[in-house]
């Protein structure tokens, strides 16, 4: 893709504008990049580079060190298996290793439909609810594997 | 006007996620259809602590507690108690469903608690201002401002006792008094409210209930070490605590309390929130500077402390969000009464996450000095399923392993870290006999090969290689020089690595090792797991006198590896089971045996 494809809402341009002014905005403004996007399209993180002078060398280096970040756009609804500990002892390995299963979809992969993605993610700090797993921002606690099927059958019929 | 009745509904991100929000909703709807609305206020509040209970309401000034809520209730809370002033008695909290209802002042998980940091979390809407200027919020800032020097607040905070509650424990009073006699006119105030650790929400949950105490906490910091710019480093992944901290400064600005000329005193103070991206390291301070700065957050060598030389290179305080939430309590009921809870060395309390396999998750706090079985048997009311007590960790992957012969010792830094653990941030996660610690060593040695920055070898390299070895030992390939090996290692980290990240990665399997040898041993000398949670060493067999040839497991098996006839006793073929464990869930006989 051609550096300067992409489009960016003037709400996001207005929010470079501001940010690439104070220091030590840039990861600020990759935040805001992956709320618009999903994730950071390399064209987006070149246009940042090219408004705000930071080198895109130095743009994918943060990009790459914070686990946050994604350059790969996920699936229509990202599932989050919640991998904190309280999750992992109460069974939260089995959960992924489920989802997976059913989706079959391998990790930093989308489905077939682009429906979904699924990602092991820290702690959602919900560990009076373990073993959590998120799916777009619906947060569901106390799981079986059991109620994977439903729940997923659930966001396909959306 | 006055309300005959308060109802608190908790919106934490626990409760939320059970659809609190739900209830809280559908509580105003039902008062306005009832036509009582001026007769009750329903207030959404911070967490309440009881997380294995939620969604959790509490009406005043019946003082009922109300458990395991759901949206439906909503009408029957109203048109019973608000209307009729009865209790509706089935949705009362009872230790098990055959016990009687307990009145909330004899709940166990609440007995033994004492609140300082958890103050107003569950008592007060966190969005709102007002509720927290009731509650002598912002009163100590004043106080700040009007009745004390800089060097007064500073005495006063060094009198109290105060430590860091990120970990370390470092007295506050000295990092602010180090950063106040740092030369330079620019200084900052971080608040490090990057709560990393996971199986850990204290901050989370202590902003997201009383956002107020941090910000008022942090401009009577700059107001002590000569600062007039603060930023709140904040996970993004908690969207809540983020939302109720820009309504909280907004507020706090509105009302003269933030910005310029705080209080006509002369004093400027403005805090701006930068967000976290879900990086470990970020929570050791000259990490989290880098990170501030837009850079990569990697630690660099101290000192320079970042009280001398921090953000952008001027002297920097750094407190972490629960040390915050103490400064504005220690400052209104003085040093004096804050220093005689707690023990000699360790003031105050301490909030933990109680989490794992205990009947009562959820967020407690309790005066430093407690012991581990008040905290575990009494609060946490035992193990889950009467099963039984194996360890308890604390520090998250920085810390280690506690045992019951430990558990009677009283919680302060030092013997935490005398047994071997830390205090960490105030995760606590209870295992029992079900949990292997080979696996929960490697699942901490994962996490900890993932979140090392890469700067220093010892952590970068170290990490690794101990992953590696652990993860040889649970597919039973492990040799009984891998100990040794392990322990090497481990020390040289612990020695060597640039900061705590990679300085303490090694503990979880240091102190395992020491506490369970027996249990390693059995992984590499027998080919077992007793826990049967290494997957590779476990084996599923059927016991011909049990089985009754059902079929069940048979047809339940997703490889398939279940042969047999009907009525006949079933076998399973080893070279192709993938130890999925459905056999052995499913079958009614107890005929599938694992070991």
């Amino acid at each position: 893709m051609i550096a300067g494809d992409i489009e960016f809402s003037s709400q996001l341009t207005t929010y470079i504008d501001e940010w690439s002014k104070k220091d030590g905005g840039l990861v600020m403004m990759l935040h805001r990049i992956q709320n618009e996007f999903g994730y950071v399209p390399r064209a987006a993180a070149e246009k940042l580079s090219r408004i705000s002078g930071i080198p895109l060398a130095k743009i994918y280096g943060v990009i790459t060190f914070y686990h946050f970040f994604k350059t790969k756009k996920p699936g229509k609804h990202r599932i989050a298996v919640c991998m904190g500990t309280a999750c992992y002892l109460k069974g939260g390995q089995d959960l992924l290793e489920e989802t997976r299963s059913i989706l079959s979809v391998e990790p930093d992969e989308v489905t077939d439909d682009g429906l979904f993605s699924v990602d092991e993610v820290r702690c959602l700090g919900c560990c009076g609810l373990a073993p959590v797993m998120m799916i777009d921002d619906e947060v569901y606690g106390k799981l079986s594997k059991e109620q994977l099927p439903s729940i997923i059958a659930k966001y396909r019929a959306l | 006007m006055a309300y005959k009745n308060f109802i608190l509904v908790c919106g934490g991100t626990g409760c939320e996620s059970s659809r609190s929000d739900e209830i809280y909703k559908n509580l105003i709807k039902e008062a306005e259809a009832l036509g009582v609305s001026r007769d009750v206020q329903v207030v959404k509040t911070g967490c309440f602590g009881f997380c294995e209970k939620g969604p959790i309401v509490k009406v005043l000034p019946s003082e009922s507690f109300y458990v395991e809520v759901k949206p439906e209730d909503a009408r029957e809370i109203i048109a019973e108690q608000v209307i009729k002033g009865r209790e509706v008695t089935r949705l009362l909290y009872r230790k098990d469903k055959k016990a009687e209802t307990t009145k909330l002042q004899d709940i166990e998980f609440y007995q033994k608690q004492f609140r300082i940091v958890l103050r107003n979390c569950g008592v007060i809407n966190p969005e709102s201002i007002d509720e927290y200027i009731a509650r002598t919020g912002y009163h100590a800032l004043e106080k700040a401002l009007f009745e004390m020097t800089p060097e007064e607040i500073i005495a006063e905070m060094k009198a109290s006792g105060l430590r860091g509650r990120g970990g370390a424990g470092f007295p506050t009073g000295m990092k602010w008094e180090a950063a106040r006699k740092s030369p330079g006119e620019v200084k900052y105030i971080v608040c490090n409210a990057d709560e990393g650790d996971p199986g850990a929400y204290m901050d989370r949950s202590t902003i997201e209930g009383d956002p107020h105490s941090i910000l008022e906490a942090m401009v009577i910091a700059g107001r002590a070490v000569g600062a007039n710019f603060g930023y709140i480093y904040i996970r993004a992944e908690y969207p809540l605590a983020i939302e109720r901290l820009k309504i909280a400064i907004a507020q706090a600005k509105d009302y003269g309390l933030l910005g310029e000329n705080i209080l006509n005193s002369g004093f400027n103070f403005d805090i701006e929130i930068r967000l976290g991206a879900g990086a470990f390291v970020c929570g050791e301070e000259t990490a989290l500077l880098q990170s501030i700065e837009g850079k990569r957050g990697m630690p660099r060598p101290k000192p320079p402390f970042p009280a001398v030389k921090g953000l952008w290179g001027k002297p920097t305080v750094i407190n972490n969000v629960e040390t915050l939430a103490n400064v504005p309590i220690v400052l209104t009921r003085g040093a004096q009464w804050f220093s005689s809870i707690g023990t000699e060395k360790s003031k105050g309390t301490k909030v933990f996450a109680l989490t794992g396999k205990i009947n009562n998750s959820g967020l407690i706090e309790v005066p430093m000095g407690t012991t581990l079985r008040e905290i575990i048997f009494d609060i946490g009311g035992g193990i889950r399923n009467n099963k039984k007590f194996k360890g308890v960790q604390t520090g998250g992957p920085s810390g280690g392993i506690i045992v019951e012969k430990d558990l009677d010792t009283p919680i302060s830094y030092e013997s935490l870290t005398a047994l071997g653990s830390m205090m960490g941030s105030g995760g606590m996660i209870v295992m029992d006999e079900d949990d292997c610690v080979v696996d929960v060593s490697k699942f901490y040695m994962a996490f900890c090969v993932d979140e090392s920055c890469g700067k220093c070898a010892p952590c970068r390299i170290g990490t690794k290689q101990m992953h590696g070895l652990l993860d040889k030992i649970t597919k039973g390939q492990g040799e009984e020089e891998d100990l040794v090996k392990l322990e090497q290692i481990g020390k040289a980290m612990t020695k060597a690595s640039l900061c705590m990240l990679g300085g303490s990665a090694a503990n979880p399997t240091l102190s395992t090792i020491r506490h369970f040898r027996d249990e390693y041993l059995e992984h590499i000398r027998d080919r077992k797991c007793r826990a049967g949670k290494c997957k590779d060493l476990v084996v599923y067999e059927i016991d011909p006198t049990k089985c009754i040839g059902c079929g069940l497991c048979a047809r339940k098996c997703p490889v398939p590896c279940i042969t047999g006839e009907k009525k006949k006793p079933h076998v399973i073929d080893g070279s192709k089971c993938i130890k999925c464990g459905e056999c052995f869930a499913v079958c009614k006989f107890g005929a599938v045996i694992k070991r």
